[in-house]
């Protein structure tokens, strides 16, 4: 029993090698703030379990914003105040030192403090503790602080990314799996494998549960888990499409796509009763709800107008308004928590990119020059877009911050990858 | 079926003709007579029933192949759910050989893998309506018919450009 128990363990292990995530950043801001990140000494002697600056530093890096010092250019290795020597960083050009120290075995805790070299000044200290066995999460934490202290801006470093990898298999169906993996693409787990289609991920507003459509009844049906307890559970079985889950801002309500009474159409089910409420009614494809941050309203894909077009349907009033008029195609909407910045699939001269529309100003700002770009999710501070892409004949993950800065790329080690959803915060 | 009954017609004009011929015979010669008639007419019958099935055999046969050379792949334009002429005459290949026989199919529908991907799924499940559609309407009853959309979901040419996308809009009879 144990070795068969062993056994399934590595062969998940090794479906997670394949899956993981490789970053590559491919364009950052004008002028990153160059910062320098000591290794964090480690005070429980023998080899430190995590290198925790170098999680910070990749995060500071992938950021676009920041430029971190390369360790070996560093002249000193200080983990305390006094072992500072400003000179030593200004030497490197360092605008900003980060030094910290990591103590205990069980539970482990994390000191950091934060300089600015050229006011020789201590900006920030801080503390992170929890389990050992999470101590790349604890590491996010430190740059979202960090993050947070130098941008004005709240990190969304310590989430989760959700995505579906496959490996093609040409003699016979596909492997899909349903991946859950930290925001810089390492600990990837696999939740669900399945030789039939899996896809639309989606997110619990808690972060606790997800949501997604899986093919493995060889009919679509959407199933919401339990990330903690692995608990299941298939909430449709309707004839013809069930798709687009989407988790109400109060995690009450899912909406969803079905076409059980015809054409595809958006319907309301209340998770706890399971009743069904339809939303639109049209012989047009309405597909791809998603809620407004306040929950009073959906945005959702619609061809009613011959094209699809972004269109805003009013849960009180009931009715429904268009929102996107530029170009022939702009589907699948993602609001960012502000409630105005839209992140859409457009189409311009036949190529399919991510754009930014803004629900202020009606106006509308492609964001990427990649083509057959799709299923964008926007990182939970708004500052980041996640989406799908190709890259030769392969599918890959790239990014691209909300005002087209900065850009980088996050290809599988193996086989392709798609359907991003970037998580919420996730409450700890 | 039309072949069956004709050929079940046959069969029973020949009986009664043969029963006919045997009543009205009166003596032994007569009933020798009516006996050789009976059994040639008996043996014309079962001749006739012979043909009519190996013409319907051949009929079937005949519809078939016609499916057979058509293949179960049918081809859509960009962006359409249309039938090209060239897929409604296969689809009308399997209607005809739909109508002979009893059995249930699955309509699959695909889109190549521009536009996101739950749009096409939705374009996707109008392909494979699109078929059902047309096939109830030649007469096949809608309960043979189930559908089922996989979007882009499971290309069969995994490339760009559009001599991979035209492969991969398609609705599949299974």
């Amino acid at each position: 029993m144990i070795r068969i128990l062993l056994s399934l363990v590595l062969t998940l292990a090794a479906f997670a090698a394949r899956a993981e995530l490789v970053i590559e950043i491919t364009q950052g801001v004008d002028n990153p703030t160059a910062i320098a990140v000591a290794p964090f000494d480690w005070q429980n002697g023998g080899a430190a379990p995590e290198d925790i600056a170098m999680v910070v530093q990749g995060d500071l890096a992938r950021s676009g914003q920041f430029a971190p010092v390369d360790r070996k250019d560093m002249l000193g290795r200080p983990s305390t105040e006094k072992e500072v020597f400003y000179r030593d960083w200004r030497a490197i050009s360092a605008e900003y030192l980060l030094i910290g120290r990591v103590s205990g075995t069980e539970q482990m805790k994390i000191e950091y403090e934060l300089f600015d070299v050229n006011r020789q000044t201590k900006v920030f200290n801080g503390t992170e503790t929890g389990p050992a066995s999470e101590a790349r999460m604890l590491a996010h934490r430190v740059s979202d602080a960090i993050y947070e202290k130098l941008t004005g801006i709240p990190g969304a470093f310590a989430t989760r990314l959700l995505y579906v990898s496959v490996t093609r298999n040409p003699t016979g169906k596909d492997y899909y799996r349903l991946t859950l993996a930290d925001s810089d693409g390492a600990r990837p787990i696999v939740l669900l494998e399945s030789r039939e289609p899996i896809l639309a991920p989606s997110w619990s507003p808690d972060g606790k549960e997800i949501a997604y459509v899986s093919f493995e009844t060889s009919r679509p049906a959407i199933f919401r888990q339990n990330l903690a307890t692995g608990a299941r559970e298939q909430l449709t079985n309707f004839q013809g499409l069930n798709s687009s889950p989407a988790w109400s801002p109060d995690g009450g309500t899912m909406a969803m796509v079905l076409s059980k009474d015809g054409s595809p159409d958006v319907y309301l089910m209340d998770l706890a009763s399971k009743r069904l409420t339809r939303v639109t009614r049209h012989y047009a494809i309405d597909t791809e709800p998603t809620w407004m941050p306040d929950g009073k309203s959906l945005l959702f894909t619609s061809d009613r107008g011959g094209r699809p077009q972004i269109y805003r349907y009013d849960l009180r009033s009931g009715t429904t308004e268009r929102v996107t008029y530029e170009g022939a195609y702009n589907a699948r909407a993602r609001v960012a928590q502000d409630g105005r910045n839209v992140v859409v699939v457009h189409q311009s001269n036949g190529r399919f990119h991510i754009a930014i529309h803004d629900l202020v100003t009606n106006r509308l700002q492609v964001l990427t020059s990649t083509e057959l770009d799709e299923s964008p999710s926007i990182a939970p501070n708004g500052s980041m877009v996640l989406y799908a892409t190709k890259s030769g004949d392969r599918g890959i993950l790239a990014a691209v911050s909300v005002d087209g800065g900065v850009k980088f790329r996050l290809p599988a080690r193996e086989g392709d990858v798609r359907e991003p959803a970037w998580s919420p915060y996730m409450s700890q | 079926m039309k072949h069956i009954n004709v050929a079940g017609k046959a069969l029973t004009l020949l009986f009664t003709a043969a029963f006919l011929v045997a009543c009205s015979s009166s003596d032994t010669k007569e009933d020798d007579d009516a006996a050789a008639r009976a059994a040639a007419a008996a043996a014309a019958a079962e001749e006739a029933q012979r043909a009519a099935a190996a013409s319907a055999e051949a009929e079937q046969r005949r519809l078939q192949d016609a499916v057979a050379s058509v293949g179960n792949v049918f081809y859509f334009e960009f962006d359409s759910s249309n039938l090209t002429p060239d897929a409604q005459r296969s689809v009308d290949a399997h209607v005809a050989l739909l109508k002979t026989n009893d059995k249930t199919v699955r309509l699959e529908g695909h889109t190549d893998e521009r536009g996101t991907r739950d749009y096409n799924m939705a374009l996707g499940e109008r392909r494979a309506n699109a078929v059902r559609d047309y096939m109830v309407a030649n007469g096949v009853a809608s309960y043979r018919i189930e559908t089922v959309s996989y979007g882009e979901e499971q290309p069969v040419a995994y490339g760009s450009g559009e001599s991979n996308w035209s492969q991969n809009r398609r609705v599949e009879l299974k």
